[in-house]
Protein backbone atom coordinates (compact mmCIF):
# COMPACT_ATOMS: atom_id res chain seq x y z
CA UNK A 1 0.00 0.00 0.00
CA UNK A 2 0.91 3.52 -1.16
CA UNK A 3 0.98 6.54 1.06
CA UNK A 4 -0.57 9.21 1.33
CA UNK A 5 -3.90 7.70 0.15
CA UNK A 6 -6.23 9.34 -2.09
CA UNK A 7 -9.96 9.35 -0.69
CA UNK A 8 -11.46 12.83 -1.90
CA UNK A 9 -12.46 11.18 -5.34
CA UNK A 10 -15.34 14.03 -5.18
CA UNK A 11 -13.32 16.94 -5.64
CA UNK A 12 -11.63 15.09 -8.41
CA UNK A 13 -10.33 11.75 -9.48
CA UNK A 14 -7.25 10.42 -11.28
CA UNK A 15 -6.94 9.52 -15.00
CA UNK A 16 -7.61 5.92 -15.62
CA UNK A 17 -4.70 5.19 -17.88
CA UNK A 18 -6.95 3.65 -20.75
CA UNK A 19 -7.66 7.16 -20.82
CA UNK A 20 -4.28 8.66 -21.14
CA UNK A 21 -3.12 6.10 -23.52
CA UNK A 22 -6.37 7.29 -25.65
CA UNK A 23 -5.13 10.63 -25.23
CA UNK A 24 -1.28 10.72 -26.17
CA UNK A 25 -1.68 10.44 -30.19
CA UNK A 26 -3.77 13.57 -29.93
CA UNK A 27 -1.51 15.49 -28.46
CA UNK A 28 0.98 14.66 -31.05
CA UNK A 29 0.40 12.58 -34.24
CA UNK A 30 -3.08 13.51 -34.37
CA UNK A 31 -2.89 17.11 -33.78
CA UNK A 32 -4.87 18.11 -35.92
CA UNK A 33 -7.54 21.38 -35.34
CA UNK A 34 -11.69 19.71 -35.76
CA UNK A 35 -12.68 22.52 -37.36
CA UNK A 36 -10.02 22.44 -40.33
CA UNK A 37 -12.26 21.00 -43.21
CA UNK A 38 -9.84 20.74 -46.05
CA UNK A 39 -7.21 17.90 -44.96
CA UNK A 40 -6.68 14.98 -43.38
CA UNK A 41 -5.13 16.31 -39.79
CA UNK A 42 -8.61 18.06 -39.66
CA UNK A 43 -10.56 15.13 -40.26
CA UNK A 44 -8.70 12.93 -38.25
CA UNK A 45 -9.45 15.15 -35.47
CA UNK A 46 -12.68 16.03 -36.38
CA UNK A 47 -13.95 12.34 -36.41
CA UNK A 48 -12.19 11.47 -32.89
CA UNK A 49 -14.26 14.49 -31.26
CA UNK A 50 -17.38 12.70 -32.74
CA UNK A 51 -16.72 9.28 -31.34
CA UNK A 52 -16.43 10.66 -28.00
CA UNK A 53 -19.64 12.83 -28.60
CA UNK A 54 -21.12 9.43 -29.19
CA UNK A 55 -19.37 7.91 -25.96
CA UNK A 56 -20.28 10.71 -23.78
CA UNK A 57 -24.40 10.76 -25.01
CA UNK A 58 -24.13 7.23 -24.47
CA UNK A 59 -23.74 7.51 -20.76
CA UNK A 60 -26.54 10.11 -20.41
CA UNK A 61 -29.25 8.12 -23.06
CA UNK A 62 -28.69 11.40 -25.41
CA UNK A 63 -27.92 11.66 -28.90
CA UNK A 64 -24.78 13.20 -30.18
CA UNK A 65 -26.15 16.39 -31.34
CA UNK A 66 -27.44 16.93 -27.86
CA UNK A 67 -23.33 17.35 -26.05
CA UNK A 68 -22.13 20.54 -26.02
CA UNK A 69 -18.16 20.09 -25.16
CA UNK A 70 -17.19 22.96 -22.65
CA UNK A 71 -14.25 23.63 -20.34
CA UNK A 72 -15.97 22.20 -17.33
CA UNK A 73 -19.08 21.78 -15.35
CA UNK A 74 -18.67 25.19 -13.87
CA UNK A 75 -18.91 26.79 -17.39
CA UNK A 76 -21.96 24.21 -18.33
CA UNK A 77 -24.26 25.48 -15.31
CA UNK A 78 -22.64 29.03 -16.04
CA UNK A 79 -24.29 28.49 -19.94
CA UNK A 80 -27.26 26.17 -18.57
CA UNK A 81 -29.14 29.29 -16.24
CA UNK A 82 -27.59 32.36 -18.56
CA UNK A 83 -27.61 30.98 -21.58
CA UNK A 84 -31.54 30.40 -21.05
CA UNK A 85 -32.01 33.18 -19.54
CA UNK A 86 -31.17 34.99 -22.28
CA UNK A 87 -32.55 33.14 -24.64
CA UNK A 88 -36.20 32.88 -22.92
CA UNK A 89 -36.01 35.87 -20.33
CA UNK A 90 -38.71 37.37 -22.32
CA UNK A 91 -41.17 34.58 -21.12
CA UNK A 92 -40.22 34.97 -17.71
CA UNK A 93 -37.53 35.65 -15.27
CA UNK A 94 -38.23 33.48 -12.84
CA UNK A 95 -35.50 30.81 -11.69
CA UNK A 96 -36.15 27.51 -8.96
CA UNK A 97 -32.96 25.82 -7.46
CA UNK A 98 -31.89 24.42 -4.26
CA UNK A 99 -29.41 25.93 -1.70
CA UNK A 100 -27.15 22.66 -1.67
CA UNK A 101 -26.42 22.97 -5.08
CA UNK A 102 -22.46 22.91 -6.39
CA UNK A 103 -21.62 26.98 -6.22
CA UNK A 104 -21.54 26.88 -9.84
CA UNK A 105 -25.00 26.92 -9.87
CA UNK A 106 -25.49 29.05 -6.77
CA UNK A 107 -23.66 32.10 -7.84
CA UNK A 108 -24.79 31.57 -11.06
CA UNK A 109 -28.42 31.90 -9.86
CA UNK A 110 -27.25 34.71 -7.69
CA UNK A 111 -25.39 36.91 -9.97
CA UNK A 112 -28.75 36.24 -12.19
CA UNK A 113 -30.86 37.46 -9.09
CA UNK A 114 -28.97 40.81 -9.43
CA UNK A 115 -29.43 41.12 -13.07
CA UNK A 116 -33.50 41.04 -13.18
CA UNK A 117 -34.23 37.37 -12.18
CA UNK A 118 -36.10 35.90 -9.53
CA UNK A 119 -34.82 33.05 -7.53
CA UNK A 120 -36.87 30.32 -5.60
CA UNK A 121 -34.54 28.51 -3.09
CA UNK A 122 -36.23 25.22 -2.11
CA UNK A 123 -36.20 23.77 1.02
CA UNK A 124 -34.16 20.65 1.18
CA UNK A 125 -34.61 17.90 3.65
CA UNK A 126 -32.13 16.55 6.55
CA UNK A 127 -31.63 13.59 4.06
CA UNK A 128 -30.07 16.36 2.05
CA UNK A 129 -32.90 15.82 -1.18
CA UNK A 130 -34.94 17.90 -2.32
CA UNK A 131 -38.85 16.71 -2.51
CA UNK A 132 -40.47 16.83 -5.96
CA UNK A 133 -43.74 18.27 -4.44
CA UNK A 134 -41.81 21.26 -3.36
CA UNK A 135 -40.66 21.97 -6.81
CA UNK A 136 -44.00 21.52 -8.25
CA UNK A 137 -45.24 24.10 -5.65
CA UNK A 138 -42.38 26.95 -6.06
CA UNK A 139 -43.38 26.46 -10.32
CA UNK A 140 -45.03 29.87 -11.35
CA UNK A 141 -46.24 31.03 -14.80
CA UNK A 142 -43.12 33.92 -15.51
CA UNK A 143 -40.73 29.87 -14.42
CA UNK A 144 -38.12 29.55 -16.84
CA UNK A 145 -35.88 26.64 -15.72
CA UNK A 146 -35.35 24.51 -12.54
CA UNK A 147 -31.94 23.39 -11.69
CA UNK A 148 -31.35 20.90 -9.19
CA UNK A 149 -28.25 18.47 -8.41
CA UNK A 150 -28.15 14.96 -9.06
CA UNK A 151 -26.07 13.68 -6.34
CA UNK A 152 -24.70 16.47 -4.31
CA UNK A 153 -20.63 16.67 -3.74
CA UNK A 154 -20.42 16.76 -0.22
CA UNK A 155 -23.04 14.66 1.43
CA UNK A 156 -23.42 12.40 -1.19
CA UNK A 157 -27.24 12.44 -1.14
CA UNK A 158 -29.16 11.81 -4.86
CA UNK A 159 -32.20 13.23 -6.15
CA UNK A 160 -35.36 11.81 -7.52
CA UNK A 161 -34.60 13.31 -10.81
CA UNK A 162 -36.76 11.29 -13.20
CA UNK A 163 -40.11 12.76 -10.02
CA UNK A 164 -38.59 16.13 -10.65
CA UNK A 165 -38.17 16.00 -14.44
CA UNK A 166 -42.18 14.84 -14.71
CA UNK A 167 -43.30 17.71 -12.63
CA UNK A 168 -41.11 20.00 -15.13
CA UNK A 169 -42.40 18.31 -18.12
CA UNK A 170 -45.76 18.99 -16.72
CA UNK A 171 -45.79 22.82 -16.24
CA UNK A 172 -43.52 23.31 -19.27
CA UNK A 173 -40.52 24.41 -17.56
CA UNK A 174 -37.23 23.90 -18.51
CA UNK A 175 -35.41 21.41 -16.08
CA UNK A 176 -31.25 20.92 -15.54
CA UNK A 177 -29.27 19.07 -13.77
CA UNK A 178 -25.97 19.06 -12.64
CA UNK A 179 -24.67 15.41 -12.78
CA UNK A 180 -21.33 16.06 -12.18
CA UNK A 181 -21.24 13.67 -9.30
CA UNK A 182 -23.49 10.94 -10.30
CA UNK A 183 -22.56 10.21 -14.14
CA UNK A 184 -20.69 7.04 -14.30
CA UNK A 185 -22.15 5.86 -11.05
CA UNK A 186 -25.79 6.31 -11.14
CA UNK A 187 -27.50 5.46 -14.12
CA UNK A 188 -28.86 8.55 -16.10
CA UNK A 189 -31.27 8.45 -18.67
CA UNK A 190 -32.38 12.44 -20.23
CA UNK A 191 -35.34 10.54 -21.50
CA UNK A 192 -36.70 8.69 -19.22
CA UNK A 193 -35.94 10.98 -16.58
CA UNK A 194 -37.01 14.51 -18.15
CA UNK A 195 -33.70 16.43 -18.53
CA UNK A 196 -33.78 18.84 -20.74
CA UNK A 197 -30.12 20.56 -19.71
CA UNK A 198 -27.80 18.47 -17.78
CA UNK A 199 -24.23 19.24 -16.61
CA UNK A 200 -21.28 17.19 -17.07
CA UNK A 201 -17.57 17.11 -15.59
CA UNK A 202 -14.44 14.47 -17.47
CA UNK A 203 -12.01 14.82 -14.15
CA UNK A 204 -14.48 13.74 -11.68
CA UNK A 205 -15.00 10.34 -14.02
CA UNK A 206 -11.60 9.54 -14.26
CA UNK A 207 -10.68 11.71 -17.45
CA UNK A 208 -8.91 14.55 -18.07
CA UNK A 209 -9.47 18.15 -16.28
CA UNK A 210 -10.50 21.27 -18.14
CA UNK A 211 -12.87 19.21 -20.13
CA UNK A 212 -17.09 18.94 -19.65
CA UNK A 213 -20.09 18.84 -21.78
CA UNK A 214 -23.47 20.09 -21.44
CA UNK A 215 -26.48 18.37 -22.76
CA UNK A 216 -28.63 19.96 -24.22
CA UNK A 217 -32.03 18.43 -25.66
CA UNK A 218 -33.00 18.89 -29.23
CA UNK A 219 -36.46 17.61 -29.14
CA UNK A 220 -39.42 17.67 -27.08
CA UNK A 221 -38.64 20.44 -26.73
CA UNK A 222 -35.91 21.79 -29.47
CA UNK A 223 -34.23 23.57 -25.87
CA UNK A 224 -31.90 26.88 -27.18
CA UNK A 225 -29.17 28.90 -25.29
CA UNK A 226 -27.74 31.36 -26.00
CA UNK A 227 -23.79 31.38 -26.01
CA UNK A 228 -21.57 32.95 -23.60
CA UNK A 229 -18.35 32.04 -25.40
CA UNK A 230 -18.72 33.78 -28.69
CA UNK A 231 -16.07 33.31 -31.98
CA UNK A 232 -15.66 30.91 -35.08
CA UNK A 233 -18.74 29.10 -33.97
CA UNK A 234 -17.79 25.94 -33.17
CA UNK A 235 -20.56 23.22 -31.16
CA UNK A 236 -23.41 24.69 -33.26
CA UNK A 237 -22.70 27.98 -32.26
CA UNK A 238 -23.46 27.43 -28.70
CA UNK A 239 -19.52 27.08 -27.55
CA UNK A 240 -16.83 28.60 -29.73
CA UNK A 241 -13.25 28.12 -29.59
CA UNK A 242 -10.93 25.45 -31.04
CA UNK A 243 -11.66 21.69 -29.51
CA UNK A 244 -9.06 20.57 -27.05
CA UNK A 245 -9.00 17.15 -29.19
CA UNK A 246 -7.13 15.18 -26.70
CA UNK A 247 -9.06 16.12 -24.10
CA UNK A 248 -12.59 15.19 -25.51
CA UNK A 249 -11.00 11.72 -27.04
CA UNK A 250 -10.70 11.24 -23.03
CA UNK A 251 -14.02 12.44 -22.30
CA UNK A 252 -14.61 10.19 -24.31
CA UNK A 253 -12.93 6.99 -23.70
CA UNK A 254 -13.56 8.29 -19.74
CA UNK A 255 -17.55 8.17 -20.26
CA UNK A 256 -17.15 4.81 -22.22
CA UNK A 257 -15.30 2.86 -19.38
CA UNK A 258 -17.52 4.51 -17.04
CA UNK A 259 -20.39 2.85 -18.69
CA UNK A 260 -18.74 -0.23 -19.06
CA UNK A 261 -18.06 -0.54 -15.85
CA UNK A 262 -20.74 0.88 -14.22
CA UNK A 263 -22.34 -1.59 -12.69
CA UNK A 264 -19.60 -3.61 -11.23
CA UNK A 265 -17.47 -0.76 -10.21
CA UNK A 266 -20.36 0.78 -8.11
CA UNK A 267 -21.07 -2.15 -6.61
CA UNK A 268 -17.39 -2.52 -5.51
CA UNK A 269 -17.30 1.18 -4.32
CA UNK A 270 -20.54 1.03 -2.16
CA UNK A 271 -18.98 -2.01 -0.47
CA UNK A 272 -15.96 -0.66 0.47
CA UNK A 273 -17.91 2.73 1.68
CA UNK A 274 -20.05 0.16 3.46
CA UNK A 275 -16.83 -1.59 4.91
CA UNK A 276 -15.44 1.67 5.85
CA UNK A 277 -18.82 2.79 7.60
CA UNK A 278 -19.07 -0.58 9.38
CA UNK A 279 -15.52 0.08 10.59
CA UNK A 280 -15.74 3.45 11.85
CA UNK A 281 -19.26 3.11 13.40
CA UNK A 282 -17.51 0.04 15.21
CA UNK A 283 -14.74 2.04 16.81
CA UNK A 284 -15.88 5.14 17.17
CA UNK A 285 -19.24 5.81 19.63
CA UNK A 286 -21.82 8.77 18.80
CA UNK A 287 -21.01 9.58 15.20
CA UNK A 288 -23.46 11.56 13.13
CA UNK A 289 -23.82 10.04 9.06
CA UNK A 290 -24.81 12.97 6.90
CA UNK A 291 -27.09 12.68 4.17
CA UNK A 292 -29.51 10.08 3.22
CA UNK A 293 -28.07 6.27 3.60
CA UNK A 294 -30.85 4.82 1.51
CA UNK A 295 -30.21 7.33 -1.57
CA UNK A 296 -26.68 8.07 -1.73
CA UNK A 297 -23.69 8.33 -3.99
CA UNK A 298 -22.03 4.66 -3.71
CA UNK A 299 -18.54 5.83 -2.90
CA UNK A 300 -19.68 8.42 -0.36
CA UNK A 301 -19.24 8.98 3.48
CA UNK A 302 -20.21 11.91 5.06
CA UNK A 303 -19.60 11.40 9.00
CA UNK A 304 -19.60 14.27 11.64
CA UNK A 305 -17.12 13.15 14.88
CA UNK A 306 -19.10 14.96 17.25
CA UNK A 307 -16.64 17.05 20.06
CA UNK A 308 -13.91 16.85 17.90
CA UNK A 309 -13.25 19.43 15.32
CA UNK A 310 -12.43 18.20 11.83
CA UNK A 311 -9.39 20.24 11.11
CA UNK A 312 -8.20 18.93 13.64
CA UNK A 313 -9.03 15.40 12.69
CA UNK A 314 -7.68 15.98 8.73
CA UNK A 315 -4.19 16.74 10.70
CA UNK A 316 -4.14 13.37 12.11
CA UNK A 317 -5.03 11.61 9.24
CA UNK A 318 -2.15 13.36 7.02
CA UNK A 319 -1.30 10.69 4.96
CA UNK A 320 -5.18 10.48 3.73
CA UNK A 321 -6.63 12.58 1.22
CA UNK A 322 -9.94 13.44 2.46
CA UNK A 323 -11.88 16.70 3.19
CA UNK A 324 -14.10 18.41 6.35
CA UNK A 325 -16.90 20.78 6.34
CA UNK A 326 -15.19 22.36 9.18
CA UNK A 327 -14.68 26.42 8.43
CA UNK A 328 -11.04 26.00 9.22
CA UNK A 329 -10.60 24.49 6.18
CA UNK A 330 -12.49 26.67 4.03
CA UNK A 331 -11.16 30.39 3.23
CA UNK A 332 -13.90 31.76 4.15
CA UNK A 333 -14.11 30.38 7.96
CA UNK A 334 -17.63 29.68 7.70
CA UNK A 335 -18.22 25.95 7.92
CA UNK A 336 -19.89 24.08 5.23
CA UNK A 337 -23.28 25.58 3.58
CA UNK A 338 -24.39 22.69 2.54
CA UNK A 339 -24.71 20.63 6.08
CA UNK A 340 -26.09 24.38 6.97
CA UNK A 341 -28.83 23.91 4.69
CA UNK A 342 -29.88 20.52 5.57
CA UNK A 343 -30.14 21.89 9.29
CA UNK A 344 -27.20 20.43 11.25
CA UNK A 345 -25.74 22.90 13.73
CA UNK A 346 -22.36 24.68 13.44
CA UNK A 347 -20.62 22.43 15.91
CA UNK A 348 -20.91 18.99 13.81
CA UNK A 349 -20.57 20.64 10.92
CA UNK A 350 -17.13 21.54 12.32
CA UNK A 351 -17.01 18.06 13.28
CA UNK A 352 -17.55 16.44 9.75
CA UNK A 353 -15.20 14.69 7.21
CA UNK A 354 -16.04 13.76 3.76
CA UNK A 355 -14.57 10.32 2.79
CA UNK A 356 -14.63 9.96 -0.70
CA UNK A 357 -13.86 6.40 -2.42
CA UNK A 358 -13.14 5.93 -6.21
CA UNK A 359 -12.28 3.34 -8.50
CA UNK A 360 -8.29 2.97 -7.34
CA UNK A 361 -9.04 2.28 -3.77
CA UNK A 362 -8.67 -1.12 -2.29
CA UNK A 363 -10.17 -2.78 0.87
CA UNK A 364 -6.70 -2.31 2.06
CA UNK A 365 -6.82 1.25 2.08
CA UNK A 366 -9.98 1.61 3.98
CA UNK A 367 -9.19 -0.55 6.74
CA UNK A 368 -5.85 1.46 7.06
CA UNK A 369 -7.97 4.71 7.12
CA UNK A 370 -10.72 3.19 9.47
CA UNK A 371 -8.04 2.18 11.70
CA UNK A 372 -6.58 5.75 11.68
CA UNK A 373 -9.39 7.69 12.29
CA UNK A 374 -10.84 5.36 15.16
CA UNK A 375 -7.31 6.24 16.89
CA UNK A 376 -7.46 9.72 16.24
CA UNK A 377 -10.94 10.63 17.11
CA UNK A 378 -10.34 8.53 20.25
CA UNK A 379 -6.78 10.82 20.79
CA UNK A 380 -8.81 14.05 20.17
CA UNK A 381 -11.83 13.14 21.98
CA UNK A 382 -9.15 12.69 25.13
CA UNK A 383 -8.17 16.55 24.47
CA UNK A 384 -11.71 17.31 24.04
CA UNK A 385 -13.11 19.58 26.82
CA UNK A 386 -16.72 19.18 25.14
CA UNK A 387 -16.30 15.32 25.48
CA UNK A 388 -15.43 15.58 28.96
CA UNK A 389 -18.16 17.81 29.58
CA UNK A 390 -20.78 15.47 27.71
CA UNK A 391 -19.39 12.42 29.55
CA UNK A 392 -20.36 14.41 32.50
CA UNK A 393 -23.61 14.43 31.26
CA UNK A 394 -23.77 18.28 30.97
CA UNK A 395 -25.77 19.51 28.45
CA UNK A 396 -23.82 21.70 26.34
CA UNK A 397 -26.77 23.52 24.80
CA UNK A 398 -27.14 25.28 28.19
CA UNK A 399 -23.90 26.45 28.92
CA UNK A 400 -23.62 30.59 27.59
CA UNK A 401 -20.79 30.52 25.16
CA UNK A 402 -19.46 33.79 24.39
CA UNK A 403 -18.62 33.51 20.39
CA UNK A 404 -16.34 34.86 18.79
CA UNK B 1 -2.45 24.24 4.77
CA UNK B 2 1.31 23.60 6.23
CA UNK B 3 1.44 23.33 9.86
CA UNK B 4 4.64 24.67 11.28
CA UNK B 5 7.23 21.95 13.00
CA UNK B 6 6.17 23.61 16.38
CA UNK B 7 2.50 23.27 15.74
CA UNK B 8 2.69 19.44 15.03
CA UNK B 9 4.90 19.24 17.68
CA UNK B 10 2.28 20.58 19.89
CA UNK B 11 -0.62 18.92 18.14
CA UNK B 12 1.26 15.35 18.51
CA UNK B 13 2.56 15.48 21.95
CA UNK B 14 0.48 18.16 23.88
CA UNK B 15 2.01 19.36 27.22
CA UNK B 16 -0.66 19.04 30.25
CA UNK B 17 -3.04 17.75 29.11
CA UNK B 18 -6.02 16.93 31.76
CA UNK B 19 -8.02 19.07 34.48
CA UNK B 20 -7.61 20.54 37.78
CA UNK B 21 -9.93 20.26 40.34
CA UNK B 22 -12.19 23.01 39.79
CA UNK B 23 -13.59 23.01 43.30
CA UNK B 24 -9.69 23.80 44.71
CA UNK B 25 -9.41 27.40 46.28
CA UNK B 26 -5.84 28.01 44.58
CA UNK B 27 -7.43 26.80 40.87
CA UNK B 28 -8.82 29.05 38.52
CA UNK B 29 -10.25 27.48 35.37
CA UNK B 30 -10.61 29.99 32.06
CA UNK B 31 -13.10 28.25 29.65
CA UNK B 32 -13.33 30.21 26.41
CA UNK B 33 -14.73 29.97 23.31
CA UNK B 34 -17.76 28.52 21.22
CA UNK B 35 -18.84 24.71 19.79
CA UNK B 36 -20.26 26.47 16.93
CA UNK B 37 -17.35 28.48 16.23
CA UNK B 38 -15.39 25.50 15.97
CA UNK B 39 -12.70 25.87 19.13
CA UNK B 40 -13.39 25.98 22.84
CA UNK B 41 -10.39 26.12 25.05
CA UNK B 42 -10.52 25.34 28.82
CA UNK B 43 -6.86 25.92 31.02
CA UNK B 44 -6.86 25.39 34.24
CA UNK B 45 -3.91 27.13 37.08
CA UNK B 46 -2.84 25.99 40.05
CA UNK B 47 -1.52 28.72 42.10
CA UNK B 48 1.17 28.68 45.17
CA UNK B 49 0.01 30.83 48.31
CA UNK B 50 2.68 32.99 47.39
CA UNK B 51 1.02 34.13 43.62
CA UNK B 52 3.51 31.86 41.37
CA UNK B 53 1.48 29.09 39.00
CA UNK B 54 2.48 25.53 39.93
CA UNK B 55 0.62 24.16 37.34
CA UNK B 56 -1.38 24.05 34.62
CA UNK B 57 -3.57 21.71 32.69
CA UNK B 58 -6.05 22.74 29.37
CA UNK B 59 -7.95 20.52 27.10
CA UNK B 60 -9.17 21.87 23.80
CA UNK B 61 -12.07 21.47 21.25
CA UNK B 62 -10.68 23.29 17.73
CA UNK B 63 -7.88 22.91 15.02
CA UNK B 64 -4.13 21.71 15.05
CA UNK B 65 -3.48 25.55 15.96
CA UNK B 66 -5.96 26.03 19.07
CA UNK B 67 -4.83 22.54 20.31
CA UNK B 68 -0.84 23.93 20.24
CA UNK B 69 -1.76 27.52 21.26
CA UNK B 70 -3.07 25.88 24.50
CA UNK B 71 -0.67 23.43 25.01
CA UNK B 72 2.04 26.24 24.62
CA UNK B 73 0.79 28.39 27.35
CA UNK B 74 0.30 25.86 29.78
CA UNK B 75 4.37 25.34 29.56
CA UNK B 76 4.54 29.21 29.47
CA UNK B 77 2.26 30.05 32.48
CA UNK B 78 3.98 27.68 34.65
CA UNK B 79 6.58 28.92 37.05
CA UNK B 80 5.35 32.38 36.61
CA UNK B 81 3.35 34.67 38.93
CA UNK B 82 -0.22 35.39 38.27
CA UNK B 83 0.60 39.08 36.85
CA UNK B 84 3.63 37.84 34.59
CA UNK B 85 1.31 35.07 33.33
CA UNK B 86 -0.80 38.43 32.47
CA UNK B 87 1.95 40.13 30.40
CA UNK B 88 1.52 37.32 27.98
CA UNK B 89 0.25 38.42 24.49
CA UNK B 90 -1.48 36.12 21.33
CA UNK B 91 1.26 38.20 19.04
CA UNK B 92 3.83 36.12 20.97
CA UNK B 93 1.77 32.88 20.96
CA UNK B 94 1.55 33.25 17.39
CA UNK B 95 5.13 34.07 16.62
CA UNK B 96 6.47 31.48 18.53
CA UNK B 97 4.21 28.72 16.45
CA UNK B 98 4.54 30.75 13.61
CA UNK B 99 0.96 30.79 12.75
CA UNK B 100 -0.51 32.17 9.64
CA UNK B 101 -3.31 35.02 9.48
CA UNK B 102 -6.36 33.59 9.45
CA UNK B 103 -4.93 31.16 12.90
CA UNK B 104 -4.31 34.17 14.94
CA UNK B 105 -7.30 33.67 16.30
CA UNK B 106 -6.66 30.85 17.99
CA UNK B 107 -3.31 32.78 19.75
CA UNK B 108 -5.94 35.39 20.78
CA UNK B 109 -8.54 32.75 22.10
CA UNK B 110 -5.08 31.18 24.40
CA UNK B 111 -4.44 34.62 25.19
CA UNK B 112 -8.35 35.10 26.46
CA UNK B 113 -8.23 31.36 28.14
CA UNK B 114 -4.93 33.00 30.20
CA UNK B 115 -6.86 35.65 31.65
CA UNK B 116 -10.13 33.88 32.22
CA UNK B 117 -8.47 31.18 34.22
CA UNK B 118 -6.66 34.47 36.35
CA UNK B 119 -10.14 36.22 36.65
CA UNK B 120 -11.49 32.76 38.21
CA UNK B 121 -8.51 32.42 40.47
CA UNK B 122 -8.77 35.95 41.96
CA UNK B 123 -12.68 35.97 42.21
CA UNK B 124 -11.98 33.08 44.38
CA UNK B 125 -9.38 34.55 46.04
CA UNK B 126 -11.73 37.30 47.06
CA UNK B 127 -9.10 39.83 44.84
CA UNK B 128 -11.67 39.65 41.71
Amino acid sequence: MKLPIYMDNHATTPCDPRVVEAMLPYLTEQFGNAASRNHAFGWAAEEAVELAREQVAKLIGATPKEIVFTSGATESDNVALKGVIEFYGHKGKHIVTSPIEHKAVIDTARWLERNGCEVTWLPVGTDGRVDPADVEKAIRPDTVVVSVMHGNNEIGSVNDIGAIGAVCKKHGVLFHTDAVQTAGKVPIDVEAMGVDLLSLSAHKMYGPKGIGALYVRRKKPRVRVAPMVHGGGHERGMRSGTLPVHQIVGFGKAAELALAEMESESARTLALRERLRAKIEEGVPETVLNGSLEHRLPGNLNISFTFVEGESLLMALRDVAVSSGSACTSASLEPSYVLRAIGLDDENAHSSIRFGIGRFNTEEEVDYVADLVVKAVAKLRALSPLWEMHQEGIDLKSIEWAAH
Amino acid sequence: MAYSDKVIDHYENPRNVGALDKSDANVGTGLVGAPACGDVMRLQIRVTDDGVIEDAKFKTYGCGSAIASSSLVTEWVKGRTVDEALTIKNNDIAQHLALPPVKIHCSVLAEDAIRAAIEDYKRKKGQG
